[in-house]
């Protein structure tokens, strides 16, 4: 096969389109994809995957994220998102909750448990319990009541019995299942 | 309405529009059927849903080609499962396939009748018990016409007359065999002309829905981070506003300087809100405030914290819930006449005098905030003659009050969206948070997103009133409870809300609350106490405070008489029987009886007396719906164990057993979470909790692992569920307690309360 031959491509001069200088900011990996963050490098991740991202299933839960709404994985670790500032987040790989799923819509078993097991109420709270269990599973494949208990998450409606059931079912490899 | 298209979609689907009928019941269930022409909603179709495919079956039902169906839930869902269980209410009666269902949150539904509100839904409050009833007397008839539409269409096309036809799953068969799916017959049925009386209703052994277990419609979008609440919309070009709350309601802005703000970047403006004076609690302003507007919620947020405000407080800045609760057993202490002599059976004096034994205990319950997962928050967009909301409300016709008054529009002109809501307890009954968002939106010619932070969520509340419960009983020379005296004090929900003073008693106590219509010489007498703190509806009310203290004091009396608590409950209410109540109901002992036995046979009551862990029982009626609560709990040392919760619920019909269990076991934990930690406090007017942090949910550590939920089988008309299980979860622990560690704790919260005592 012959070699390909270079072309060369017309400059900027010739063409009269000037590219765009490329911004500096801060580089981001959230659920596999990247981002350039080209604004305050001391906005909260919250405020950066809600406002700008517009990926709004991590919740406001309070100023200190005090009832776990809104958990992510930072590296595998259950971390409030609003007490991040996303200049610390370089080299990081971030997982919300909508980054828990396979890319071909594959649930992970821990949302399907939350399904089969209805562990929802108003379902505000529910992507930060997704967090913390998804952690939890990952740290001990059958975590016992104990470490279930240790979960920071807070839910007015009342579904805690619920994700309990989910958490467990999860571990039983029983996700999906009648 | 015009298409817009940076408007982030709200519902699950929008529709297209053929052909618009109104079907909604009147107050008395009739059925009202017009044709009419309404607008359509403008919210952009999923692609999978592109098309005009869709006809319309009524205002609640559309179905394809293909056999899809869309059915409308018109009740805000707060959790409640509300918009699932509607949907199916209807589905059964049209002989829909669940699978082949979408269920689409419907809007708010006004329109225009000579200036005045046309309610398009009916019934559209959620949250407050009344979802399902309501839905029990209107609904069926949405699906039983669609159901009657699409029987004539496939009568006519099949030659076959209507009444020989049968429906299964979306499909009409014909005697003969014959069968015509319901996709196929939807463009006829659409065009078939409506009865004039309403197609019969199903007989319950009929139902395929009613009665079967069915998952939250909304779950896979809430596992997926997809769904949106109100506070997950946006339009581009809004302007985010946060704001810092005047900490007294009553007081007023001093000073301001806002030059630092203004000097963050993204920072837009500086507004002021006041309060409008005259107008009720709940439908303006809850606080004077200073609102930043900005292009995002952190520069909104960076800015707050630059502003320099002083704030002049006004006369609640003298109040504490500590001088308030001292206040309030002076005046039990006083014998002061009562605001309201609530009922007055019998002769209570007369009987005290010829009591054989009496027991006096006093029970106090602290002021207790929504503390709702979503923040308040609502999205608005004001043009010319058009006012578009994302509001998470539990009340929208109520909503839409505030807009209309607030911005002068014609009814039909104020389009009120309604997405799944995170969390109401009564708190999204109120629309402050709607009026401070529509003022700025007035203000600035933007559309407005506006978002409390979770410290104005504890500070800014309507809340829950504390209360003192005195009460009193006496005992005849056959142990019978020959006399009831009970005296509440309490600062009304109703105050500041245009209801007269003689009215202010009816969010505080029912006049046929246990053990009334049971003990011959029964009284209860309500104390009003004044409060600028503002107060609101709150889930259970007024059950919660009273069954604590209700049952609570049976427990003290079956001790006193050293009896078993579960015979001495027996005992009061007595031989089945039907008892008038004051609110035209009836009290049906057997089935209120019925409950309490069986949570009794299940943790196993027989060994009450057990030495090491403590059972407690408790049970009550509401509103037609009867429950009971058992629960065994341990002391470790100073560590609370809750072993074992039992619930047993009589709802009549069970329209989703799923979701009933669901309600009754999370009613449970929230109220023993409750029970067991919160209290909000004020000093000089000023709430003390800010935060989780001082208003502890229970953990998962401190909740029982299981509520074991039992449900009566019933084909009675079906009530409400959603608070049903508060009243009687706290006093089911507090008299384990009693037995586990032999501390009484009468006062609220449980867990602190017993640290003292122990």
């Amino acid at each position: 096969m012959a070699p390909v031959q270079a072309q060369a491509l017309p400059t900027h001069a010739d063409s009269g389109i000037v590219p765009e200088k490329v911004r500096d900011g801060v580089d981001l990996q959230i659920n596999g994809e990247h981002f350039r963050h080209t604004g305050d490098p001391q906005m909260p991740l919250l405020w950066y995957l809600r406002d700008i991202l517009r990926l709004t299933g991590t919740k406001y839960g309070g100023e200190h994220g005090e009832n776990g709404a809104d958990l992510v994985l930072v590296n595998g670790r259950a971390a409030s998102a609003i007490s991040l500032p996303v200049k610390d987040l370089t080299g990081k790989q971030i997982t919300t909750v909508e980054g828990l799923s396979a890319n071909d819509g594959t649930l992970h078993p821990l949302q399907q448990a939350f399904i089969d097991e209805d562990a929802i109420g108003c379902g505000y709270c529910t992507p930060g319990w997704l967090i913390a269990g998804v952690e939890l599973l990952q740290h001990k494949n059958k975590p016992s009541d104990d470490d279930i208990d240790q979960l920071p998450n807070l839910c007015r409606c009342g579904c805690q019995t619920r994700v309990r059931l989910a958490i467990k079912r999860t571990a039983a490899g029983k996700a999906g299942q009648p | 309405m015009s298409q817009t298209s940076d408007f982030h979609p709200i519902g699950r689907i929008q529709l297209s529009r053929r052909r618009f009928l109104q079907v909604l019941a009147g107050t008395a269930g009739a059925l009202v059927v017009g044709i009419g022409t309404a607008e359509a909603f403008d919210a952009p179709l999923p692609p999978a849903l592109l098309g005009d495919t869709f006809y319309d079956l009524g205002a609640y039902v559309r179905i394809d080609v293909d056999g899809n169906v869309l059915i409308g839930a018109r009740d805000p869902d707060t959790g409640t499962g509300v918009a699932t269980s509607l949907p199916r209410i209807i589905a059964d009666e049209l002989d829909a396939d669940w699978n082949r269902v979408s269920v689409v949150q419907l809007g708010l539904g006004v329109s225009n009748n000579n200036g005045q509100p046309r309610w398009t839904y009916g019934h559209q409050v959620g949250g407050t018990g009344s979802s399902i009833p309501a839905a029990w007397a209107d609904l069926r008839q949405v699906g039983a016409l669609a159901r009657w539409l699409l029987l004539q269409a496939a009568a006519r096309r099949l030659g076959v007359s209507a009444n020989r036809l049968r429906c299964d799953s979306g499909t009409v068969i014909a005697p003969d065999g014959r069968r015509v799916t319901y996709g196929s017959l939807a463009a006829d049925a659409s065009q078939v002309t409506l009865p004039t009386t309403v197609p019969a209703l199903k007989a319950a052994a009929d139902y395929h829905l009613i009665g079967t277990p069915a998952g939250d419609v909304d779950a896979h979008e809430i596992v997926t981070g997809q769904i949106h609440y109100a506070s997950d919309q946006f339009y581009a070009d809004e302007l985010v506003a946060v704001l810092a709350h005047c900490p007294w309601p009553d007081g007023t802005l001093a000073k301001v300087d806002s030059t630092e703000t203004l000097a963050i970047k993204g920072v837009v403006k500086v507004l002021q809100l006041k309060p409008e004076p005259g107008q009720p609690w709940g439908s303006t302003v809850i606080a004077p405030a200073v609102a930043v507007l900005a292009k995002d919620t952190w520069s909104a947020l960076q800015g707050r914290a630059k502003l320099k405000l002083e704030w002049a407080p006004g006369a609640s800045a003298s109040e504490g819930s500590y001088a308030l609760e001292q206040q309030a057993a002076a005046l039990l202490a006083s014998q002061a006449e009562p605001t309201t002599r609530v009922r007055n059976d019998g002769d209570v004096d007369a009987a005290s005098k010829k009591a054989a034994r009496r027991l006096d205990a006093t029970y106090f319950q602290p002021w207790l905030a929504h503390a709702t997962a979503e923040p308040m928050n609502c999205l608005v967009r004001l043009d010319k003659d058009q006012a578009k909301l994302v509001v998470p409300t539990q009340a929208p016709q109520k909503a839409w009050a505030v807009v209309q008054r607030l911005t002068g529009l014609n009814p039909d002109q104020i389009d009120i969206r309604v997405p799944r809501v995170g969390g109401g307890y009564g708190r999204r009954l109120d629309h402050d948070f709607v009026a401070e968002a529509v003022m700025l939106a007035k203000a600035v010619d933007k559309p407005v997103r506006l978002m409390w932070t979770r410290e104005q969520d504890f500070t800014h509340d309507y809340y829950r009133s504390g209360s003192v419960h005195q009460l009193n009983a006496t005992i005849d020379h056959k142990r019978q409870i020959s006399g009831w005296n009970q005296r509440m004090v309490s600062a009304s929900a109703l105050a500041h809300r245009g209801v007269p003073d003689s009215q202010l008693w009816d969010s505080e106590l029912q006049a046929d609350q246990l053990p009334a219509g049971l003990i011959p010489n029964y009284r209860s007498d309500w104390y009003a106490q004044q409060s600028s703190i503002p107060r609101g509806p709150f889930r259970g009310m007024p059950y919660l405070s009273n069954a604590f203290a209700v049952e609570s004091f049976i427990d003290e009396i079956a001790h006193l008489m050293r009896e078993d608590p579960l015979k001495t409950r027996l005992r009061i209410l007595g031989q089945p029987r039907q008892l008038p109540l004051n609110t035209g109901r009836t009290l049906d002992i057997g089935r209120l009886t019925h409950v309490l036995q069986l949570v009794a046979d299940r943790i196993e009551w027989k060994d009450w007396l057990r030495t090491v862990n403590g059972l407690g029982i408790a049970c009550w009626h509401v509103d037609g719906a009867y429950v009971a609560h058992a629960v065994e709990a341990a002391m470790q040392g100073e560590k609370l164990i809750i072993q074992r919760v039992v619930c047993a619920v009589d709802v009549g019909q069970v329209i989703n057993p799923l979701g009933l269990e669901n309600q009754v076991a999370g009613a449970t934990l929230d109220a023993l979470s409750t029970a067991l930690n919160l209290a909000i406090t004020f000093k000089n007017g000023q709430i003390q909790q800010h935060s989780y942090k001082d208003y502890p949910l229970a953990s998962m550590a401190q909740l029982p692992d299981a509520v074991e939920v039992i449900t009566v089988a019933s084909d009675r008309p079906p009530t409400g569920a959603s608070f049903l299980a508060m009243p009687t979860a706290a006093p089911a622990l507090a008299n384990a307690v009693f037995r586990a560690s032999a501390v009484r704790v009468r006062r609220l919260p449980l867990m602190k309360e017993l640290l003292r005592l122990l």
